[in-house]
């Protein structure tokens, strides 16, 4: 429990599965769930430097950022794929195309 | 001894269950895993001596964000429905990015000297945070507050049913 790298490993095996969530989930939550994953992932990342590498707190009010924007992304995105939903009954992120992306 | 069982048992809940938010092909299933996940990492970070991280996690994440999800699965899927276990596509493509990312990862994580400082214990990271916040990231506070009021508002005008003013 006093090494840095196994951290760092734990980190970088859930920012893999997030991207990998991210890149073949259809679904739009599924999709945000992937990139709360990857966000956990970075601040398991500042939290680790913290303690291991640096005398200061930096690194936990970066994470304390991180954590509010990711609350702020959650929200938003729930919100437009709530629309999405109403709109075109589905939140499959391939189907909804109108803007041909 | 028994804190280093621990430990690595928390690293496994923390990986397994991640695993399990990716792969489990029901979408209610991925979110309370993605619960599990969440005090995984809460649990890393005690280890990390970050106690009030860890309670932040807990409640924002688990308290917040995590119900949003589950709303958010609640609403849009069809509780009987098969659509709401999620399909996935170019698996192919997708698993070999994520595993040459992870093999790249890891390769770098356990090849890299890390400059380390020695053995010191983390005290009082509720007043250092506080004080933190105060002088020297005030700024960044303040408009991280504009941010949140920002999502508020634009997330309740998004989901409000159109017409009902």
């Amino acid at each position: 429990m006093n090494h840095l790298e196994v951290y760092l490993v734990v980190s970088a095996i859930l920012f893999s599965l997030g991207l990998f969530a991210v890149i073949t989930r259809r679904n739009a939550i599924a999709v945000l769930m992937g990139v709360e994953l990857i966000l956990n992932a970075a601040n398991i990342n500042f939290v680790a430097f913290t303690k291991f590498s640096t005398l200061t707190l930096d690194g936990h009010i970066f994470a304390i950022f991180v954590i509010i924007a990711a609350a702020a992304e959650a929200a938003v995105a729930l919100a437009i794929i709530l629309n999405i939903y109403n709109n075109f009954n589905t939140i499959n992120v391939d189907e909804a195309a109108s803007l041909r992306g | 001894m028994i804190g280093e069982i621990i430990f690595y048992l928390f690293v496994a809940i923390t990986v397994a269950s991640g695993c399990m938010v990716v792969f489990s092909r029901k979408l209610t299933y991925s979110v309370f895993a993605l619960l599990v996940t969440f005090f995984g990492v809460a649990g890393l970070y005690v280890f990390l001596e970050a106690d009030f991280l860890a309670a932040v996690q807990l409640l924002i994440y688990v308290g917040g964000v995590l119900v949003l999800l589950l709303f958010g699965v609640m609403l849009t899927g069809r509780i009987v429905d098969v659509r709401i276990s999620h399909g996935s596509a170019n698996r192919i493509v997708g698993g070999i990015a994520a595993l040459s990312m992870a093999g790249i990862l890891a390769f770098v994580i356990l090849t890299t000297t890390w400059n380390t400082v020695g053995a010191h214990t983390i005290s009082d990271t509720v007043t250092t945070i506080g004080n933190l916040l105060m002088t020297k990231w005030l700024l960044p506070f303040e408009i991280a507050s504009i941010l949140l009021l920002a999502a508020l508002i634009g997330a309740a005008m998004l989901a409000r049913r159109p017409g009902s003013e």
